[in-house]
């Protein structure tokens, strides 16, 4: 029935969760993700796509059932042991969460000075990362004076630094325009082609249709696509929200690989030259 | 926070100054009245030094004393002066005082000797100072113990200034603090962020409280030198001691870094 727990970069079983006493906001959630793949996470305002991130990202326990991340049951690992599998995780929080009192450039460079990289591959890094999302000018800016965009682009800047095996978004397009959305899914694209298995919850459904991709969907806190055992079924569409405005998204992307979402069973893919050369370059060298 | 550890330091130094003086000039009057004795023998009319010389014959003889000298007329006047005003010889019969000082190391046996003084000159009375010392060494015992209490005290009142400013730090940071441990920070590095910070609060407040107690244990003890009009032995501080008091600052520091690692490891334990 499933493939074996290595292929499966996550692995949900009947898993619920609940804030305190509260409701159960998740509620028998069965997926896997096999390793390399790329999906997108859609349901309608409330149904649980931050709290479905924020078990993957070990924020949380499932109050129910199973989660395994990398082949390791949540619930078995001791606390010492998550800040390691914490860093393979790489997260755009729904409200950026920036710190406040760091410049953007110390806000990237985070993940890679907890992690214990040397100063000067910091620098070199975050700078040309940085140059990559446009923010060459803002390095020494704090949060606060920068726009919505600006500040998602500096959260997913902070979220791809550390080269992550998995890639979370919650939400990462929403306040950029189209042609600097576009350019982030590129970038998710291109660390997707590099091995690193992404997930990014939206409700830009124009996006998810022109990118193709997997796809999870929630309905009331009840998985209803999924795609279990690493077997994504792109076909169902709930069209409960379309977000007509954010169209010519995906037309004019250079080299757009328009895979079908069944991409997702394959793993890893050969990496494609598409990104632009600089961040090609940072990707490849990749970091400790 | 600089501030008040400045303010936790300049005590810390006064109490310590205060304990480290108390200590020395107990153990100086406690070693210096050890080896002396002080005798005394009544004059009456019909005597007229006799007594005064059979004690000092008897002491002299016993083993263990190294000398026996009376006090000179001059010397006796000038004692009582302050207390009874100056007087005409003769006025009232005044005791001859021998100032009696052992051998190092020899402690004579002061019950025999008062039983074979009194028998020499009835009357005789061996004073080894213990009463009125005693009562001063106590005092000045109690006065080092609560200089160290204090020292004490400041200790404890920096850890709890810590963990206050550490929790106020923590909930005013709380979004930093689970960002940071959300993408993957070890309890240890952020609990570092905090720790760092005490550190370098406490040891600018540290040196600032050290050097306004320096001056002030300068102003003290120039005060004290002056008015105890030599009653109190000069007290002097040994390397040592001035070593202990240019840590003063850095303890407190390092107080303070280890409460505030402490306490940010305790409350990020509360969460997974
Ligand atoms: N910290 C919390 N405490 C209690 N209930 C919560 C908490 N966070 C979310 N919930 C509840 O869980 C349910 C799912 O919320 P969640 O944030 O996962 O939805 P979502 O799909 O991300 O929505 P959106 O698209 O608006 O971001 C909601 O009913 C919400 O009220
Ligand atoms: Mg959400």
């Amino acid at each position: 029935m499933k493939k074996a727990a290595d292929d499966n970069i996550v692995r949900f079983e009947n898993a619920g969760l609940r804030y305190g006493f509260g409701p159960e906001v998740l509620q028998d959630v069965t997926f896997a993700l096999a390793e390399g793949s790329f999906h997108f996470l859609t349901g309608e305002s409330g149904a649980g796509k931050s709290s479905l991130l924020k078990l993957l990202y070990l924020a949380l326990k499932p109050t129910r059932g199973v989660v395994a991340l990398f082949g390791r049951d949540v619930a078995s690992l001791a606390r010492p042991s998550l800040p390691a599998l914490r860093r393979q995780v790489g997260v755009v929080f729904q409200e950026f969460r920036l710190l406040a009192h760091l410049s953007t450039f110390d806000n990237v460079a985070l993940p890679l000075r907890i992690a214990g990289v040397r100063g000067s591959e910091v620098n070199r890094n975050v700078t040309e990362l940085l140059a990559w999302v446009g923010l060459k000018d803002q390095m020494k800016a704090r949060p606060s004076t920068l726009s919505g965009g600006q500040q998602q682009r500096v959260a997913i800047a902070r979220a791809v630094i550390g080269r992550p095996k998995l890639l979370l978004a919650d939400e990462p397009t929403g306040n950029v325009d189209d042609r600097m959305a576009l350019r982030l899914m590129h970038l998710f694209e291109e660390l997707n082609r590099l091995g690193t298995t992404v997930v990014i919850a939206t409700h830009n459904v124009s996006l998810v249709e022109r990118l193709g991709h997997g796809r999870l969907h929630l309905e009331g806190g009840r998985l209803t696509l999924g795609a279990p055992g690493g077997a994504g079924r792109p076909d169902k569409r709930p069209g409960a929200e379309d977000a007509a405005g954010s169209s010519g998204l995906g037309a004019s992307a250079p080299g757009s690989p328009g895979r079908g979402a069944t991409i997702d069973a394959r793993g890893v893919e050969p990496a494609h030259p598409t990104a632009q050369a600089p961040v090609r370059e940072w990707i490849l060298k990749g970091v400790p | 926070m600089p501030w008040l550890v400045a303010f936790m330091v300049f005590l810390a130094v006064l109490a310590f100054a205060l304990a480290a003086s108390m200590h020395q000039v107990a153990g100086r009057w406690d070693k210096g009245a050890r080896g002396t004795l002080t005798v005394q023998v009544p004059v009456s009319a019909a005597d007229d030094g006799q007594a005064l010389a059979a004690v000092l014959a008897l002491l002299r003889a016993t083993p263990g004393i190294a000398s026996a000298e009376p006090l000179a007329d001059a010397q006796l006047a000038a004692l009582i002066e302050p207390w009874i005003g100056p007087l005409a010889a003769g006025d009232i019969p005044i005791p001859r005082l021998i100032d009696v000082r052992a051998r190092p190391g020899a402690r004579p046996d002061l019950e025999s000797l008062r039983v074979r003084l009194g028998a020499a000159a009835p009357g005789t009375v061996v004073d080894d100072h213990r009463a009125w010392l005693g009562r001063l060494l106590a005092l000045m015992r109690a006065l080092e113990a609560t200089a160290l209490a204090v020292l004490g005290l400041v200790l404890v009142v920096t850890v709890g200034t810590v963990i206050f400013t550490t929790r106020t730090g923590l909930s005013i940071h709380h979004e930093a603090v689970e960002v940071m441990h959300l993408i993957g920070a070890q309890d240890s590095y952020i609990a570092r962020q905090f720790a760092g910070r005490a550190l370098a609060l406490g040891l600018k407040g540290g040196a600032i409280g050290l050097m306004l107690a320096l001056p002030a244990l300068a102003v003290i003890g120039a005060l004290f030198g002056r008015e105890s009009g030599g009653i109190l032995p000069e007290v002097t501080f040994s390397f040592l001691h001035w070593t202990a008091i240019g840590a003063m600052p850095l303890v407190v520091a390092l107080t303070g870094m280890a409460t505030a690692r402490f306490t940010v490891l305790g409350s990020l334990s509360r969460i997974l």
